[in-house]
């Protein structure tokens, strides 16, 4: 049975990172992600939880990770500044293999930019959130429900592939209020992903010797298996090594684990990776994400109704994109795509490299404002 | 019987990277005894460490080890600690750490009173990266990034962690490792956040332009510099501006942050009312 709630995007996303088992946030107050660090302060402790308020960006995800690193699933939340300041840390989560959701809740940019007004420009900053090679998992929530479930979704995917995982809101969702069709809690209780544990002798207990493209894995600490975790490069037991095979070996297993395993499988779990709206008979694609999405339903719906056999793609998972997917409607629609977004064109440029080219109509809109569907309407009619 | 080190050293990660003549080792060996003390159970203990000579520190100790980014050990000690306050947490950093880079947590960490137990391993310079001033190197000696002399004023940072609220503070130096594993052991022994500043040599990079090129000069300047407490009170005040006094310097009980919190899962799952400013002596 669905549950119907009412609540904001930022509310309802911390709501569903306890249902997924969070037991930790540390954070730093941020507009426009508050509301995630009021609620996580709010529910933790009454599940026995942990919440605290640390004294900077760096540090509220430095807890967060030190708590993770112990085996207890943690997130935290912030917007653009803040990931820039975090960004260090997330490194370290990146090589020592450490999961973690962190919330980000797009606001205007560059610096402090636009405090309180909406924008998708962090989508480049989550593929490549810190210096050095990795490989980056960002969900993007389109809707009120999306907020929920794609963070339920972001600590499961942390889990499984021992990783920070972006869970992307921007400012219009996450402070959009309203109703929201939730999955049922025994469901959502029923598919958590933990992490895998060793459970061999503590004497052959090699948490980072694993396969090509598999994440490592380890035990939490505490319960006789120790290990040492580092932001060096290190090899099978954590320590540190500069060896040239073990280097190349970490980055390419580092990139390969998400990458590779998307590519092979097509996506990274069993959930999808974007929605398609009224696509199937359609011969323009408006492509859209986040809130932006929300617009494009209704642009579709106009164009429609004008005669215009428009549909819609929205990615959900942007990192790694949906490629397959991608490409197949680069192949159908050819010039009769445009997208939509509020950066300067950040997720078009992946298109582009996916579709091998440039002759899309777009729109995009940088100052703070959302985009109207009237604006896309005026702009898809001219391509036809 | 001689001490046995093996039980709480990787042996396999012998000999240190650390130069010949480091203090780290005395503080490794005397962190060691001190633990032992405690009579501490190794699976319940977590070691972290910062960047600079003292990150390696956690690598050689076997327990739950983890090695940080630069400054910013207290920070990730506070998420294991909360998240586990029943384990012991030792932190370890450098001058760099935890005065420059990370001074920030530093202050935070005193403030909240967490039960971490943090060595400050000062040697008055960056040591791994060969030579650049810290907080803590004195005005008018020679750095790499100070050729002409340093005239940036010294942190004192016993001072910071007093002023910051940390409920046991003390200094001592790496001279005499029995006093070190004493005071070590008062400062694990002491709940809540527990600000050990330990005074050691480089004679590498600190002492090799400022006349300290070996490790006994080196050693001889920290024991000039040094007094205990109690001699350090009886000096006139132009005199106690040139010396770092030693011993314990603060020592109070106080609410330990993990202990609270605990009354917030309380108060949320309406076992007892709210937290309000009854529940402390201190009002403002």
């Amino acid at each position: 049975m669905a549950r119907e709630v009412i609540g904001n995007g930022n509310e309802l996303a911390a709501e569903a990172a306890i249902d997924a088992g969070a037991m930790f946030f540390s954070g730093y107050p941020i507009t426009p992600s508050s509301e995630v660090m009021h609620v996580a302060s709010d529910l933790l402790p009454e599940v026995g939880g942990k919440f605290i308020q640390m004294e900077d960006e760096i540090a509220g995800i430095a807890a967060a990770l030190g708590a993770s690193m112990t085996g207890v699933k943690s997130f935290t939340a912030t917007s653009g500044p803040g990931i820039s300041l975090k960004a260090e840390q997330i490194g370290l989560g990146f090589i020592a293999e450490v999961p973690l959701v962190i919330i980000n809740v797009m606001r205007g940019g560059p610096s402090t930019g636009l405090p309180t007004r909406v924008s998708q420009a962090d989508i480049g900053q989550a593929q490549y959130p810190t210096h050095g090679d990795y490989a980056s998992i960002t969900l993007c929530a389109g809707s009120l429900s999306e907020c929920y479930t794609e963070t339920v979704r972001g600590f499961n995917l942390a889990e499984k592939y021992m990783t920070p995982v972006f869970v992307l809101l921007d400012e219009t969702i996450g402070h959009m209020h309203g109703k929201a069709v939730l999955p049922d809690l025994e469901e959502v209780k029923a598919n958590i992903v933990n992490r895998a544990t060793f459970d061999g002798p503590i004497d052959e207990y090699k948490p980072y010797k694993v396969p090509m493209n598999k994440p490592a894995v380890i035990n939490k600490m505490f319960q006789g298996y120790r290990h040492h975790v580092t932001g060096l490069h290190h090899g099978d037991e954590g320590f540190p090594t500069e060896d040239a095979v073990q280097c190349e070996f970490n980055i390419e297993r580092l990139v390969g684990k998400i990458n590779t395993v998307a590519k092979e499988n097509d996506g990274l779990d069993d959930l999808p990776d974007y929605e398609e709206y009224m696509l199937e008979d359609a011969e323009v694609c408006l492509i859209a994400y986040g809130s932006i999405g929300l617009g494009a339903y209704e642009a579709v719906q106009k164009l429609r109704a004008e005669g215009i056999k428009a549909g819609m793609f929205r990615p959900i998972m942007l990192w790694p994109s949906p490629a397959k997917r991608i490409a197949e409607i680069g192949a159908k629609f050819k010039d009769k795509i445009f997208i939509t977004e509020l950066n300067m064109g950040q997720y078009t440029k992946e298109i582009e490299r996916i579709i091998k080219r440039d002759d899309f109509t777009t729109l995009f809109k940088a100052n703070g404002r959302p985009i109207a569907p009237a604006e896309m309407v005026a702009k898809v009619k001219e391509m036809m | 019987m001689a001490f046995n080190y093996d039980k709480y050293l990787r042996v396999n990660k012998m000999p240190t990277l650390w130069c010949w003549g480091c203090g780290d080792g005395v503080i490794l060996k005397a962190t060691i005894r001190a633990i032992d003390k405690m009579g501490w159970d190794m699976d319940n203990v977590c070691v972290i460490s910062g960047i600079g000579c003292s990150g390696r520190f956690s690598s050689y100790i076997n327990c739950n080890t983890i090695h940080t980014t630069h400054g910013r050990t207290i920070a990730y000690a506070t998420g294991v600690k909360l998240a586990n306050p029943g384990v012991n947490v030792v932190v370890v950093a450098g001058d760099g750490d935890a005065l420059a880079i990370g001074g920030n947590h530093t202050i935070h960490g005193c403030r909240r009173n967490i039960d971490l137990n943090f060595i400050l391993i000062n040697n008055f310079i960056y040591g791994l990266t060969n030579s650049q001033t810290s907080p803590t190197t004195p005005q008018g000696m020679w750095s790499v990034s100070a050729q002409n002399g340093n005239i940036d004023p010294t942190f004192n940072a016993c001072n910071l962690a007093i002023g910051a609220g940390a409920s046991f503070v003390a200094r001592e130096t790496m001279l005499d490792p029995k006093k070190l594993e004493k005071i070590l052991v008062k400062g694990f022994s002491h709940k809540g956040f527990s600000f050990i500043e330990v005074n050691s040599n480089c004679h590498i990079n600190l002492g090799r332009k400022n006349k300290m090129a070996n490790a006994m000069e080196n050693l001889a300047w920290i024991d000039s510099i040094t007094t205990p407490l109690k001699k350090w009170e009886a000096l006139p005040p132009e005199e106690q501006l040139n010396k770092l006094p030693t011993g314990v310097l603060r020592e109070v009980e106080q609410a330990e942050y993990c202990d609270m919190y605990e009354q917030v899962i309380a108060a949320a799952q309406g076992k007892r009312g709210k937290i309000t400013q009854d529940d402390f002596a201190k009002k403002i």
